[in-house]
């Protein structure tokens, strides 16, 4: 019985969060934000440079074997310093394609698992696999990540199937002004591109793939969470008003409580989510919708509360705030609202 | 992470299972000979090494090294067998440990077995009108007679106090120490004539509490646990032996699943309310809280096993606790509609409908209170989890 985090994943958190404080520090988000690019290939580089695209990659096939529940923990890290690029995605596509039995997809398998090719997800319709609507002959797909620098896209195809696109003849993208300035999103529109089918419209393996991606949003929204009670609490002790430090003051002091209080025991709900994927058990459908539900809430709930707590400066562009409040944005909105999430969890558990 | 107990553990498993099939046989028993049927199954259970583990066998106990897997693996056995586990209450959870760490053999020998057997029976007495979250402004006062105490005062919010036939209490023994070093920690008999004891009615309409009222209530000089004015440090002795436990998460859990099947058994818009997305919305969110206090507590139950420090969660378990519990009274709420006009039968008897939630919508709002309020715990979260700097009022009354 183990139920927290083992010394190697605290490590490889370890190494993921020393990374970003070198190569994603504030100055470089702030710029990032500012500027219009919808990828950083510096702090994408330092991320790869770490092996992360072959986590999810089983050994035999040159990757970490590592599962869902260390890849949360990576997005995790990743989502507290508003990572850019398409983390996810990219380990991901690396496990997706590597179950598949397209060998001329699996030619593609040494890029993605190295980060030279980034791979991004092009999933249309309202989010939900049975609603995906492109093909790689003819389709939009709206929202997709870092588009401009993916060299391929997991795309979801009509009915709920997957395939993987090479970026290039038959791939226009329209970039999407997007309010989440650290994770931007384009239309993409295909039309004749050159693809490989990974899975047919059905494949239970799909709807893995789907939660695990619904898993992973819950882990950034967790990590994103944390930042903005960490940010909030370090404010509340530095900053004086009346003569002493504002996190004296009970009001406030409850305030910060609460937030923590969202954040931390929600924690070892995504670890559930992770290790129900892993471990491939009944309900890990329902703890990946319902983690993505709940962290997202809770992301947008301290997001707002961490503000509040700051009072002005909170509001202000400069502090930078804003960066992880439009995260929380994007986290809910991402694959389907905790709504959307909420009612497939009460439709599984059969009710 | 892995939520399978492990090979040693699962073996260890066995064997209890094959002790509860030997051992554990009711069978039709009633009343008294049922009685002295689970009195003499406690003996063997403990004398197999799986009652009263921390308790040494000198007093009575099994005297097992802490192994809070072991410890768990007995409580699901013994839960899955209906099988009864140790005494419990006051006494057992409070009282046995502060004596085993603080208290002199003759205390030890005292006390120790006849609360292991239920003879004596303990009510707390910390809390008077007064002191709230102010616990060591007590002003329930003790004076030394000769060799005996002699106690004047009122001690409130004692649960079981019904039954209680001795208590534990805080009793200001040194008038002109400091607020927290003038406090004893001292045990009384509570069947004498100087004590008088009332029920509290609560807002359910039951009666949990009880205070207690001293005039000349006496008690052996040789009661008092540890050293004079040392009291408001004895009173937080907490042994950690086998604490950790997947006990609370499993009640949620199961609370939970009662709201689950209400909202299958009443109507709303003219179908069952489960079918109903508003309920539907309602319930897995509040599930989200559920699914994150379990796995909090396994979390924390892994922490312990490793003897690893559990951090800020430990500090957040109760709250987290308390308000689920308000988000489910609210549901419930929701759920029985008009019920909530009718006043439930008491619990227990026959018969009642979907009005007697009205037990848990009620009752969540004592979980608020009861144990250390709310906003003390989140003074708790946000000064020992969060470091943020203490009340100043809290800094210079000591």
């Amino acid at each position: 019985m183990k139920f927290h985090p083992s010394e190697e994943q605290v490590a490889i958190q370890d190494a993921v969060r020393g990374t970003l404080a070198d190569v994603w520090p504030k100055e470089r988000v702030e710029k990032f934000v500012d500027g219009e690019a919808d990828f950083d290939p510096e702090s994408w580089q330092a991320l790869m440079a770490l092996g992360l695209g072959g986590l999810l990659l089983p050994e035999d096939q040159g990757g970490a074997g590592l599962g869902l529940l260390d890849a949360a923990m990576v997005v995790e890290v990743a989502g507290q310093a508003a990572a850019a690029g398409p983390l996810g995605a990219q380990m991901l596509a690396a496990a997706i394609v590597a179950r598949s039995t397209n060998d001329a997809a699996k030619a593609h398998l040494d890029a993605l698992a190295s980060g030279e090719a980034v791979a991004t997800f092009a999933f249309g319709g309202d989010w939900l696999p049975e609603s995906w609507d492109a093909t790689p002959e003819a389709g939009s797909v709206r929202f997709v990540q870092s588009a401009g620098a993916a060299q391929l896209f997991i795309l979801g195809t009509k009915g709920g199937g997957l395939a993987l696109v090479e970026a290039g003849e038959g791939v226009s993208i329209e970039p999407v002004k997007s309010s989440d300035r650290t994770r931007r999103l384009s239309t993409v529109t295909f039309g004749g591109a050159k693809a490989h089918e990974l899975f047919a419209p059905g494949d239970p393996f799909v709807a893995r793939i789907f939660d695990a991606a619904l898993v992973l949003v819950a882990a950034d929204a967790l990590g994103g969470a944390q930042y903005c009670v960490d940010l909030s609490v370090a404010y509340a002790k530095e900053r004086e008003q009346f003569g002493q430090p504002i996190g004296r003051f009970q009001a406030l002091k409850h305030q910060l409580a609460q937030m923590a209080l969202e954040v931390e025991p929600a924690r070892a709900l995504v670890w559930y989510a992770g290790y129900a994927h892993d471990a491939d058990l009944p309900d890990a459908a329902r703890a990946a919708a319902i983690a993505k539900a709940h962290l997202a809430d809770r992301f947008v709930s301290v997001g707002r509360a961490a503000v509040a707590a700051h009072g002005g400066i909170g509001y202000t562009w400069e502090y930078g705030l804003n960066t992880w409040f439009r995260r929380a944005l994007f986290d809910r909105a991402y694959l389907g609202s905790p709504a959307v999430h909420r009612a497939r969890a009460a439709d599984l558990a059969g009710w | 992470m892995d939520l399978s107990y492990g090979a040693e553990a699962e073996s260890f498993r066995t064997d209890v299972r094959d002790f509860l099939r030997g051992n554990w046989q009711p069978g039709a028993l009633r009343g008294s000979e049922l009685k002295a049927y689970i009195n003499a199954f406690r003996l063997t259970a403990t004398e197999a090494g799986y009652l009263y583990r921390n308790i040494p066998k000198e007093f009575g106990g099994s005297e097992q090294p802490a192994d809070v897997v072991r410890a768990q693996v007995i409580r699901e056995e013994f839960g899955r067998a209906r099988a009864p586990m140790e005494i419990t209450g006051n006494g057992m959870n409070m009282l046995v440990p502060t004596l085993l760490e603080k208290g002199t053999p003759e205390q030890k020998d005292l006390f120790i077995r006849k609360t292991m057997s239920g003879e004596y029976q303990w009510g707390q007495g910390y809390s008077e009108p007064g002191t709230g979250s102010d616990l060591a402004s007590v002003r329930t006062k003790g004076e030394l007679v000769g060799d005996e105490w002699v106690i004047n005062g009122q001690k409130i919010w004692t649960s079981q106090g019904d039954r209680a036939t001795h208590m534990f209490a805080l009793i200001r023994t040194e008038p002109q120490a400091s607020k927290h070093a003038g406090i004893s920690y001292m045990l009384i008999d509570l069947d004498q004539p100087g004590v008088t004891r009332r029920p509290i009615r609560q807002m359910t309409g039951e009666s949990g509490f009880y205070e207690f009222f001293f005039d000349n209530a006496k008690t052996p000089a040789s009661w008092l646990i540890g050293e004079r004015g040392d009291g408001w440090n004895v009173s937080r002795t907490t042994l950690k032996h086998e604490r950790a436990a997947i006990g609370s998460a499993t009640g949620l859990g199961a609370q939970f699943d009662k709201l689950v099947e209400l909202a299958g058994e009443v109507t709303r818009n003219g179908q069952p309310a489960i079918k109903d997305p508003e309920i539907r919305q309602a319930l897995t969110r509040i599930e989200g809280y559920v699914m994150a206090h379990r796995y909090s507590s396994y979390r924390l139950f892994s922490l312990a096993a490793a003897g690893e420090e559990a951090g800020i969660i430990q500090s957040m378990m109760k709250l987290l606790l308390t308000e689920t519990g308000h988000e489910m009274a609210l549901a419930a709420q929701e759920l029985i509609g008009d019920d909530a006009l009718v006043e439930p039968a008491s619990a227990g008897t026959r018969g009642r409908g979907p009005e007697k939630w009205l037990d848990q919508i009620m009752g969540s709002l004592g979980n608020s209170i009861a144990g250390g309020t709310t906003n003390i715990q989140r003074n708790i979260i946000a000064e020992r989890g969060l470091g943020l700097p203490r009340d100043l009022a809290m800094e210079t009354d000591k």
